[in-house]
Formats: C-alpha cells, structure tokens, sequence
C-alpha cells in the first residue's frame, strides 16, 4: 500500500505525476494551494503520512498541534522556511525538511540577471519598446552602468552567494564579501572578506544579499549603510526582502545615491510597496528567483524524497531541525 | 596659435564635448537628428566626428570643403561612410573599434537571462499590482546555468559572452566561417556546419556582423532545426533575423523566449513582437554604457588628434 501524502500546493505537472505514482495522495485542486483548515481536514480524513507544502501555508504551532498523529513528517517546496515552527515541530516530534542545494544556480542566474537589468535599465528600454520607440536617443542618452571589471559586493556567502560570485567572475569583476565566518580557500577562491559589513560597503559598486532573514538581518540595507555605499551603486535583492528598510531604498532610489536596484523580494508579498512601481530605476520581479521548470521540479521532487526517506525509516535528508 | 576646427554632426557624452571643446575649435551640435547640409557645417573645418545615420557617401565626401582630413565615426560601424570615396581624397576615416565588446556582450547575457527567465512578464505584473502571491508553477522560465549556448559569430563580442556564460556553467558552442585558435576558444566546441550546430542550441546568440551574407540567417527553416523552446538573443543586427518565422516560431512555442537589441529596419519594429509576452526587448543600446560611450568617443577623438599630427591612428579604417 502507497504511503498517504496530502501535497497542499500547486506544483509543476512532472511533479504531480511523480506523486501520484508513488503515493497516494491528495492534491491541491486550485486555483490556490490549499489553507491551513483545509490541509488539517484532508489530513484527518485521508490518514496522511505526509503533507508537502510551501510558504503559502504558515505552519505554526497551532496548526502543527492540531495536525493528526498519523502525519509524520511535513516537507516544505522551498528553501525558506519562515513560515515553518521550527521549534513547534521539534516539539511534536515531526520531521520538518525543505530543498536546500537544488535552487542555487538557479536563484543566482536571476539574481544575475536582475543585476544586469537594473545595471542595463533593461525594463525601461522594454517599456519604451513596447510604447513604440519612434525617437531618436542620443549618443549620450539613457545610458546604464556597465558591470564588467566593477566590484561585487556579497552578503552572506553561501551557496547562492557564492553562485552569485561565480557569475561575477565571468564580468572580471572583483568579488568582496561580508559573512559571519570566513570562507576557506578552496570556497572563497580569491574573493576579499570583510569582518564588518559597514567596512565593504564602500568597495560596493554592486551589492548583492545572499543573507537569510532573522533578526540580526532584519533592515540590514538601511539609511546609514545605504549611504556608506559608492554614489551611483546598485543594490540587487534575491534573498528576502525583510534584509531591507523600503522606506530609505526608496529614498536612496529617488534621490540618485543609488544608480539602480533589482527586486525579487519585499517586505510584504505580494502586497509589496507599490511606490516601486513608480520608479524606473528599479527591475522588479515576484520573487520568482527559482522558477525554472528545471528547479520547480528538482525542489519538488526533493520534498518528495525527503518524505520518502523519512516514511522508510531512514530519516530526513534536509532537516530542518536534528 | 588658434585651434583646430572639429565639426562634431551630434550631441555626445558631455565628457567627450568637454575634451573636443579644450582641444578645438569644436562646432558642437546639441541634437540627436542626423546632421544636414553638413558639407556647409564643415567650413574650415579639419576634422568631423559623425555617428551611424549621417550619411557620407560619395557624394557629400565629394562635396567636403578641402580643408577636412579626417573623418571619425563614433561607432565600430561604419556602412554609412564611404571610406573609398574619402581615401580617395586623402581623407582618412577612424572608427571606434573594440571597446564595445564587453558592454555589447553584457548586453547579450542580459538578453538570454531576461528572456529566459520572463524577466519582462513578471515585471509587468508586478509593475501591475496584479501579484496574488508565490507559487511553485507562476512564471516558470528555462534555466540558463548548466545549459549550451550556441555563439553564432565567433568574434570578439562573441567570444566575450563565452567568458561571461561560462561563469554560470554554459556549455559553449559556436558556429563561423573558420575555427579560432585554441587561446581564444577556450574549450568552446566548434561546429563547421550548420547541422551539427543548430541542434544542440538550447540558448542561441547572434553577434555576426550584418549585410547580404546574413540577412534573414534565423529563418524558419534554421528555426525549426533548433530544440523545442530554445531561447534567442540578438545583440548585434536587426537584419539577421526573418521577423515573420521568428514571431511565428514564438508563438507556437518552438522558440520559448527571445531578447532583442537590433529590429531589422530599426527603429521601426516589427509590431508583432509588441503583444508578445514572451519576448524582451530593447532600444538597440548594447553599447550603452557611460563607460563604454566615454571610451569610443576618447577613441574618436585619440584617432584625429594622430591624423592632424601626422600618425597613423589604431583605429584607421582601412580599404
């Protein structure tokens, strides 16, 4: 008999087929992934062993006690976990996993991207584009900044951060970094670490956030280390948009300090601050820096992995506590 | 001793202004119009730096006042001077040759990641205030790491997207007249022909030169020897693309996504791109950097000051 899994979000077909051929599962019928009652209901009447899940579903406490003792493990499609109780599910005894790993080289091709964008005004050329063009544009017109050979500034040095960096290099430009601990040689290759964040900020002609959000990050990018920033400097966010104080990114956007900015995350999502929207500085895009169909597959089928190693006794792969 | 005369035919970068104006005696033009009646213009003049769309064929050069001894373009083409014509009369043409490059291919990265990626649509929405929230399956692109990506034109923009796309794990391919040497190919794998070439292009750039030889080189039947939902970019010319297969091969999904810089009878675009989601477009500015502008205009103005001194400038277009 197939393991009962309750998969609560709408994910790509590959991965649907997948579980469905490997358990016996609910799914979510959309147009919207499934609510907490809604997933506690199916739970109860399916007698899941399982519930995949993602950051439209805030899992607390509440909703991890009120889970039925069958479910045994709950993996989350993502590699933010936020909306996860952590110590909740510690608590309960209930395996928590997410998809560390998988989304790396993707999450940095659209951090690069966003970098080059707003370095390049790219989605303001696209809107004259679609406006029909039909003028002239001088030699010395809306022109960009060019990236090639400038300084890469990274916060947080992990696996994207340092995905990030890799791309950096193909630009020939000089990667510093700000992280907690110092990478080894063999991670860092070359790059120039910072013990103080406020300390390479200077160096930054780009600056990129590769940190996860919790309290010591919280508005990390804020009007003081905006303003030890280059004048003309652009800031790029794939990570989370909590890292950033909006009001002095808005601030420093409008009055010229900073050049340009890329935006897959806010701080609220996806009711962001629309002032953005008012600017052409800004690439903006809805947190979306995973979604390849490549990647949206290998996260999928990393949650189902996870449960699978789990239900087979052999424990979690990505767990999100130990 | 009074100061050369340098008719400058348009508005240009204000550094390059600046250093015209401390070096000459610089007619300077705040218009982004091509010039007229630039034989007149160019009185006394001994130097004129022009840009693509003022254009001196046989004819103007013919007409030129006697003192003009250079003529410096501020680009890297130069199809709108007849150089013949002005060798002809002893004057010499200068041109803005390789410090396009990188910014040209940063341009072209940028045109595969953003099509790829459907950086234009997810910006729309947001722009829109249409974003309902997260989910797994919304905007899903292809991914570019890890992918080949075919280089059609091996040259030196080309060769500079390599190095950028290797960066993010790209499998590089190209394909041109003749192979390149092991120090510039890196590794790349050359395809002689065509056959072997188009289909392993997940990701096909552009960055051959245009002209009768590559006109409408993407056609529908090059098109169709791609992979399903390959991804274009085109940073170098307009005319290398036949619109109607592309427009065509984007709607059906044979090509998923495109990024454009160069419109084929530019800046008339082709309005079937215009309601397509999932194309990207941009106002030809590959070389729009203030950089990269500084630099091809220092470029133009180093090759006049060697042509009125005597030299032979770097960047001498040669017949």
């Amino acid at each position: 008999m197939k393991p009962r899994l309750i998969l609560a979000c709408l994910v790509p077909e590959d991965v649907t087929i997948r579980a469905r051929e490997e358990f016996d599962a609910i799914i979510a019928p959309g147009p919207d992934d499934m609510t907490v009652p809604e997933v506690l209901a199916a739970a109860a009447a399916h007698n899941a062993d399982a519930i995949a899940f993602t950051n439209t579903l805030p899992l607390n406490a509440a909703a991890i006690a009120s889970l039925p003792p069958s479910v045994k493990v709950g993996a989350t499609i993502s590699v933010g976990y936020d909306h996860v109780d952590v110590a909740a599910a510690r608590t309960r005894g209930l395996p928590v996993t997410n998809t560390p790993g998988v989304l790396t080289e993707c999450t940095a091709d659209h951090g690069f991207m966003m970098l080059l964008n707003a370095a390049r005004r790219a989605s303001e050329y696209d809107r004259i584009m679609r406006k029909g063009w039909r003028y002239r544009i001088g030699q010395g017109d809306l022109l960009g900044v060019r990236v090639t050979g400038k300084t890469l500034g990274i916060l947080g040095m992990g696996r994207i951060g340092r995905a990030m960096a890799q791309r950096g290099r193909g630009f020939d430009m000089k990667i510093v970094y700000h992280a907690r601990t110092r990478l080894p040689p063999v991670l860092e290759l070359g790059a120039t670490y910072f013990p103080s964040f406020e300390a390479m900020l200077p160096h930054c002609d780009f600056l990129s956030l590769h940190a996860p959000a919790n309290a010591a990050t919280d508005k990390i990018v804020n009007e003081r280390t905006l303003s030890l920033l280059p004048d003309g400097a652009v800031l790029v966010n794939v990570s989370r948009g909590g890292l950033v104080d909006e009001d002095a990114l808005f601030a420093a956007l409008t009055s010229g300090k900073l050049f340009g900015a890329g935006l897959d995350v806010f701080r609220a999502e996806p009711d962001y601050d629309m002032r953005f929207a008012e600017l052409e500085n800004v690439y903006l895009s809805p947190h979306v820096g995973s979604a390849s169909r490549e990647t949206r597959n290998a996260m999928g089928y990393r949650a189902l992995d996870n449960i699978a190693s789990v239900l087979a006794g052999k424990g979690p792969i990505d767990p999100l506590w130990t | 001793m009074a100061k050369t005369r340098l008719l400058v035919t348009r508005r240009l970068p204000p550094a390059i202004e600046a250093r015209a104006a401390r070096d000459y005696d610089a007619v300077l033009t705040p218009s982004d119009i091509p010039m007229t009646g630039v034989a007149a213009k160019a009185a006394g003049a001994e130097a004129i730096i022009c840009c693509p769309g003022d254009v001196f064929d046989a004819a103007l050069i013919a007409a030129l006042p006697g003192t003009v001894k250079v003529i410096a373009t501020f680009s890297v083409g130069y199809d709108h001077v007849d150089a013949a014509a002005a060798q002809a009369r002893g004057i010499a043409v200068c041109n803005t040759p390789d410090v396009l490059s990188v910014a040209t291919a940063e341009c072209a990265m940028l045109l595969i990641l953003a099509a790829a990626r459907r950086a234009g649509e997810g910006e729309r929405m947001v722009r829109a205030g249409k974003w309902e929230g997260w989910a797994p399956t919304q905007l899903m692109g292809t991914q570019v790491s890890g992918r080949r990506l075919g280089i059609f034109g091996f040259g030196r923009i080309g060769r500079e997207l390599a190095r950028m796309a290797r960066g993010f794990g790209m499998e590089i391919h190209y394909h041109d007249i003749a192979r390149v040497p092991p120090e510039l190919e890196l590794g790349a794998t050359f395809h002689p022909a065509e056959a072997s070439f188009l289909p392993i292009c997940d990701v096909l750039s552009l960055n051959a030169p245009g002209g009768g030889s590559t006109r409408h080189w993407l056609n529908a039947a090059r098109i169709a020897a791609l992979p399903k939902g390959a991804v274009v970019a085109n940073a170098a010319r307009g005319t290398l693309v036949d619109d109607t297969a592309l427009i065509a091969a984007l709607k059906t999904g044979q090509i998923a996504a495109a990024g454009l810089d160069v419109y084929d009878g530019e800046p008339k675009v082709n309005p079937g791109y215009l309601g397509l989601e999932n194309v990207v477009l941009l106002p030809h500015l590959g070389s729009a950097t203030t950089e990269t502008r500084d630099a091809m205009g220092q470029v133009a103005l180093d090759g006049i000051d060697a042509v009125l001194a005597g030299r032979v400038p770097g960047n001498l277009v040669r017949v």
